[in-house]
């Protein structure tokens, strides 16, 4: 209770000149850098380093036990001109994302939006729904899905239309159903957003006249649009990157005929199965510039359809 | 409003549309179910009715293919591999409390040079693919003769690498009133004891919800284990099973199916006890930003 300046513990002698009211200040700075320091290490040996050296290695031929040898942008050119399953991969993986995170989200909505209109239960749906979203990125899900989308499973049992796991036009989809069944995570942060909006606004707007579709237009989709565009951007960023189930329901192969062969699996195909360290490099510097064009995009068309309701909050 | 208030329900109109929710909210479930239920009942079945028989339920209960999975795979036991995810999931869950906590503090709460840039950067690598950072990450640990080990999955979870963790400890930090730690320091706290004996207690909620996912993550995790562990004895659950598939003869699926369900309990009985962390941590998480 004497005075802010306390000795400091260490035997740092005290610095005469500078005025002593600044010193808790530096005192301070000093021990941020101690609780920052194991993210400082891991930002620069496994972030920032391991960038920048994905991006050398993605100018050389690496097989991890010779050293790079140097070949400029014969990765790049490789991949652009001489690799049908490069684009094949692309096709595949942009068809995965157009296919799984539109579908997710809009389920996402409707039962978010359902499950505002209910009082009671809706703690239990909210839970019940969310689970798929931790179950389903186990390797064990995805076996059964495998299975059940297999010749003889449930789906061809059902419909008659024979395994879609087996049929290179379907196999695909039943990669983009089990995401799409995943859709609890987003359902539960759209629900959160609609909590939050104002009572208010929906009473004003009932006075002015306005019907139930009136209001969803003009009160719920401008004050949910923050969160839809978090969601929308998160999800496209994952989906990418989809690895697991597509790997389980090919066998780790990509097929049939190479159609659920995603960007990633065959990144992992090039470099740990081919040993070509360089290529996929080079495959993983194209994913991430890819991924940031998409998510700089998203945040420009942004402006013109996401609403902040109070600008200066954040 | 006479206009689309079309339905035909001049009561109580609310009360139908809530019941016509219950029901479609329970149809969805049924459907979203329904693939658990049927992994639950092939581990159960006897290898004739697996793929042949439409019905859910098996005839009688083939309690033996739990007998052959606990038998486990490649001669290494069940308890083995359970042993191993156990190891690296609960490594993970300690470094990234640690670790996370930690850096949030820091962002949240303290002045320091190039706070906004580094806070920009820690944001950004959330958005951050990972393979763009995975086969140097590879190589260094190649390097450091730590391939086939547990350290590269453990690791960098003890340097604060999962950001999205970071940020959420952040944004619940950021929440807690200033006032508590001016009187901790007009009492004598340094930043030190302010953070352990003030702040960390009352993050508690963050810390269980980025411990929870931590787990379950990990636990699920596949990508990893598949690139950095290749001795059979090594393996976790998740990567047993996959190797499971390899040798899969349609005769095994009993077997392979009850060790699914072996892989997937913990991660039910973590969302049974913590589900309200769970979602809400989501929920949070999302919001706030």
């Amino acid at each position: 209770m004497t005075t802010t300046d306390i000795p400091a513990p260490t035997a740092r002698p005290p610095r005469p000149a500078s005025a002593p009211t600044r010193r808790p200040k530096r005192e301070r700075e000093g021990a941020a850098w101690v609780f920052l320091s194991p993210w400082v290490l891991g930002a620069t040996v496994l972030t920032l380093l391991p960038m920048a050296v994905s991006l050398y290695l993605s100018f050389t031929d690496y097989d991890l036990f010779n050293a790079p040898h140097w070949v400029g942008l014969r990765n790049y050119t490789q991949m652009f001109t001489e690799d049908p399953r490069y684009w094949r991969s692309v096709v595949t993986t942009l068809t995965y994302v157009v296919i799984a995170v539109p579908l997710q989200l809009a389920l996402a909505l409707v039962v978010a939006l359902a499950l505002k209109t209910l009082k009671r239960g809706k703690g239990f749906y909210r839970s019940a729904f969310y689970a798929p979203s931790l179950l389903g990125a186990s390797m064990s899900v995805a076996l059964v899905w495998r299975a059940v989308f297999n010749d003889g499973g449930t789906v061809d049992n059902l419909l008659g239309t024979g395994g879609w796991v087996n049929r290179p036009g379907w196999s695909l989809v039943a990669v983009a159903l089990l995401t799409v069944w995943q859709f609890g995570a987003p359902m539960v942060i759209f629900l959160a957003g609609l909590q939050q909006i104002p009572a208010e606004l929906y009473e004003a707007a009932a006075v002015d006249g306005a019907g139930t579709w009136r209001q969803f237009l003009s009160v719920t989709v401008p004050m949910l649009s923050p969160v839809l565009f978090f969601n929308l951007v998160l999800q496209t960023i994952q989906a990418f990157q989809v690895f697991t189930p597509a790997f389980a329901v090919s066998g780790g192969k990509g097929g049939p005929a190479d159609s659920t062969l995603v960007y990633t699996l065959y990144l992992y195909d090039r470099g740990f199965v081919a040993s070509h360290m360089g290529y996929a490099s080079a495959m993983a510097w194209v994913l991430l510039l890819v991924i940031g064009a998409v998510t700089a995009v998203l945040f420009r068309t942004s402006r013109s359809w996401v609403f902040y309701a109070s600008e200066g909050d954040r | 409003m006479t206009t689309t208030a079309s339905t035909a329900m001049p009561r109580k109109p609310v009360r139908w549309g809530r019941i016509a929710v219950h029901l479609g909210c329970l149809a969805a479930l049924l459907v979203m179910l329904y693939p658990l239920a049927w992994l639950l009942a092939t581990s159960l079945k006897p290898a004739d009715e697996v793929i042949a028989s439409l019905d859910l339920l098996p005839s009688h209960l083939e309690w033996s293919n739990y007998k052959t999975a606990l038998d486990g795979v490649n001669d290494v036991s069940i308890w083995r591999l359970l042993g191993n995810s156990l190891l690296i999931a609960g490594g993970a869950v300690i470094g990234n409390v640690i670790s996370c906590s930690l850096a949030a503090y820091a962002f949240a709460r303290l002045r320091f040079r190039f706070r906004g840039p580094m806070f920009a950067f820690m944001i950004a690598t959330i958005m951050l693919p990972h393979h763009a950072v995975l086969i140097p990450q590879y190589i260094l640990f190649n390097k450091l003769g730590l391939v086939n080990t547990y350290w590269p999955l453990i690791l960098p979870k003890f340097l604060a690498t999962e950001a999205f963790f970071v940020f959420l400890i952040v944004q619940f930090m950021r929440g807690l009133p200033r006032e508590l730690e001016e009187a901790a320091r007009i009492d004598g706290c340094g930043p030190f004891r302010s953070f352990f004996q003030v702040i960390l207690p009352l993050t508690r909620p963050a810390l269980i919800t980025t411990a929870i996912f931590t787990f379950i993550w990990t636990w699920n995790d596949f990508f990893t284990q598949l690139i950095y562990l290749f001795d059979p004895d090594k393996f976790t659950l998740t990567l047993a099973l996959r190797s499971f598939v390899d040798a899969s003869s349609q005769s095994a699926f009993g077997p392979m199916f009850a060790m699914s369900v072996i892989a997937l309990l913990p991660i039910v009985l973590f969302f049974l006890a913590f589900q309200r962390f769970l979602v809400e941590g989501m929920a949070s998480s999302g919001l706030k930003g």
